[in-house]
């Protein structure tokens, strides 16, 4: 089982997955003991001091209600991760599962899927999103679930796209032959083959995931305040930009830093597990 | 011989074997179909290899799959031991597929590259509801490991560690895990060299005797089949043409003999003129109402053209699909 974490230490040898999953580690600790790291609680006011500028006192300056900037971007953190990481693990495991069958069992199941797939592919990611909240109504489980909707067409692809050409190996069947059912083969054959490229598509789409709901978050559809979200964090900072354009940059910085460690990393990933061709395949 | 084998003299008998494919279909585009195995009738002796040779693409690789129901028959029955297998349910299955096992062509492919050959030879046991403790299964590995001429250090490995050969090692390995009685060999040395081809067939041969194994050796091999097999059976087009009693028979039917004289003579005072044969293989999509050889045949008359000859027995075993068989 050790081998299943070999890709992973040579993509952090690499000097950009190195660098980036440094940067990823911060990203997750700051989500992980927010509390502890933060300097000031996320939602105590202060009117008096709003909009001030980055200081000793407040590395990132303050908002339009005098919170703490820097703080509330360490508690963004948790809501960004939290949404993006939780949708992106449904809609892994979803498309493994809806692309695993449908490709093994094929017929009128495959005919279904892949036409419902298709069609969801065929729109952005934002627009299914956008569609789904105005139907659930806005708040952080709202976009948890309409990201993971969102981005279910191109696991199940990619998953389908691998499970096809390995029901087709010997080895399918010559363990059919020593009298293995559908679940065996399935799951203790076909899934883990396909689910490098799988995990590595999750992991770049997170990023993807994190952009989405800052941007839902943005449109005021995400969490609601008082908790903060980045999108939210630089929607509020629009009227400000003049005044205290630290409101917006710092969020924007944010979200910049972590999804491009993600990709870099995701990247150093790739040419670990020498998967290019398989994702491309889809 | 294996005890739990009925008696009866033949292990496996296929009677009538139909298998359609079909292809193509769709919006106001009928579909086609064509009989990869066509009205195949056969018995494979107990504790005999039976060699079934062909053109690629004459339906060998489907009537391998069929005896081992790794498909399902279009038409007729596969009997193996007395049981007829289209009748099984999914855990009596299960259970005969302990008896009867596949060694591949692609031993490349016929290992999951993400299994050590540990695992995949302690998978059989898995996949039958056996457990194992470690020392019995250490103890199992060890001994399969052996009996193919593998050193149990290879055990750790991964099959892109090992060679094409060592990997058909493996795959007899895991094909005789649960001790069957019948083994189907699927071109086991196709994509082999031919040193390492010796080296199978003799593993396979010795393993035959030790384990009183009955083989269904399918192969384009002639001179293979002929060193290997006890019967020869002959296929063109998905039909059985001729059964020869045993390698040295003489084969009477004009494709039959075409086939077995053209394998090459390394003697060269011993070389022989080759009968060449004209015209090409119909579409297995064409129905052929007569032989299926007919076209190409020197002896074909209207008879072979209208209706399909029977095989028939010219005794000793030797049958014949013919009607105007060669002296």
């Amino acid at each position: 089982m050790m081998a299943a974490f070999e890709p992973i230490k040579t993509a952090i040898r690499s000097p950009r997955g190195g660098a980036s999953a440094a940067v990823l580690l911060l990203v997750v600790a700051c989500a992980l003991f927010a509390p502890l790291i933060a300097p000031y609680a996320y939602d105590i006011q202060n009117l008096p001091g709003s909009n001030a500028e980055p200081s000793a006192a407040h590395w990132m300056g303050t908002d339009e209600f005098g919170r703490d900037l820097m703080s509330r971007i360490i508690y963004g953190a948790r809501t960004s991760l939290t949404v993006a990481v939780t949708a992106i693990s449904i809609s892994v495991v979803a498309g493994l599962s809806l692309g695993a069958m449908a490709a093994y069992f094929g017929g009128w199941f495959d005919r279904t899927v892949t036409a419902v797939v298709d069609l969801t592919w065929s729109f952005p990611e934002i627009l299914i999103a956008l569609i789904l909240i105005a139907i659930i109504g806005p708040g952080v489980g709202s976009v948890m679930v309409a990201v993971s909707i969102a981005y279910l067409a191109q696991f199940t692809r990619l998953t389908r796209a691998q499970i096809m050409a390995l029901k087709n190996e010997t080895f399918v069947e010559a363990t059919t032959n020593l009298g293995a059912g559908h679940f065996h083969i399935i799951f203790r054959h076909l899934l883990p083959n396909a689910l490098a490229p799988v995990i590595v598509a999750g992991m770049l789409a997170t990023g993807d995931a994190i952009i989405l709901e800052a941007t839902l978050g943005f449109f005021g559809l995400g969490a609601q305040p008082p908790t903060p979200s980045w999108g939210a964090m630089m929607s509020s900072g629009t009227a400000q930009i003049f005044i205290a354009p630290w409101i917006i940059i710092f969020p924007g910085l944010a979200i910049a830093m972590t999804v491009i460690s993600i990709n870099l990393f995701g990247d150093a990933l790739i040419e670990a597990l020498d998967i290019r061709n398989r994702l491309r395949s889809v | 011989m294996n005890a739990l084998d009925a008696s009866g003299d033949n292990l496996v008998q296929i009677t009538d074997l139909t298998r359609e494919f079909s292809s193509g279909g769709g919006f106001l585009k009928p579909r086609r179909t064509m009989r990869a195995v066509n009205n195949v009738s056969l018995d494979v002796p107990r504790g005999k290899v039976t060699g079934v040779v062909g053109e690629s693409g004459c339906g060998k690789s489907t009537l391998a799959r069929l005896v081992l129901r790794l498909l399902e028959a279009t038409k007729g029955t596969v009997t193996f031991d007395g049981k007829d297998l289209s009748t099984q349910s999914q855990a009596e299955m299960r259970r005969l597929r302990r008896r009867m096992q596949m060694v591949f062509q692609d031993p490349y492919s016929a290992i999951d590259p993400r299994y050590t050959i540990r695992r995949a030879l302690l998978e059989p046991f898995q996949v039958q509801g056996e457990a194992k403790s470690a020392s019995e299964a250490k103890a199992t590995v060890d001994e399969l490991i052996s009996m193919v001429g593998l050193s149990p250090r290879m055990m750790a490995s991964f099959p892109h560690q090992l060679s094409g050969g060592q990997k058909q090692r493996v795959g007899i390995a895991r094909a005789l895990a649960l001790r069957p009685s019948f083994l189907v060999l699927d071109e086991p040395t196709a994509s082999l060299d031919v040193s390492i081809q010796a080296q199978i067939i003799d593993l396979l041969e010795s393993l035959k005797e030790e384990l009183g194994l009955t083989y269904l050796f399918i192969s384009h091999d002639l001179s293979l089949v002929r060193y290997f097999c006890d019967r020869v059976v002959v296929m063109y087009l998905g039909r059985l043409v001729e059964i020869l009693p045993g390698a040295g028979a003489r084969p009477r039917h004009h494709y039959a003999h075409a086939l077995l004289d053209s394998n090459f003579e390394p003697d060269p005072t011993r070389r022989k003129v080759v009968t060449m044969l004209g015209g090409e293989i119909p579409s297995p999509f064409a129905k052929i109402p007569g032989c299926a050889f007919a076209a190409r045949c020197p002896a074909a008359n209207d008879l072979c053209m209208r209706e399909r000859p029977p095989l028939t027995d010219l005794g000793n075993g030797h049958m014949i699909a013919c009607h105007n068989p060669m002296d």
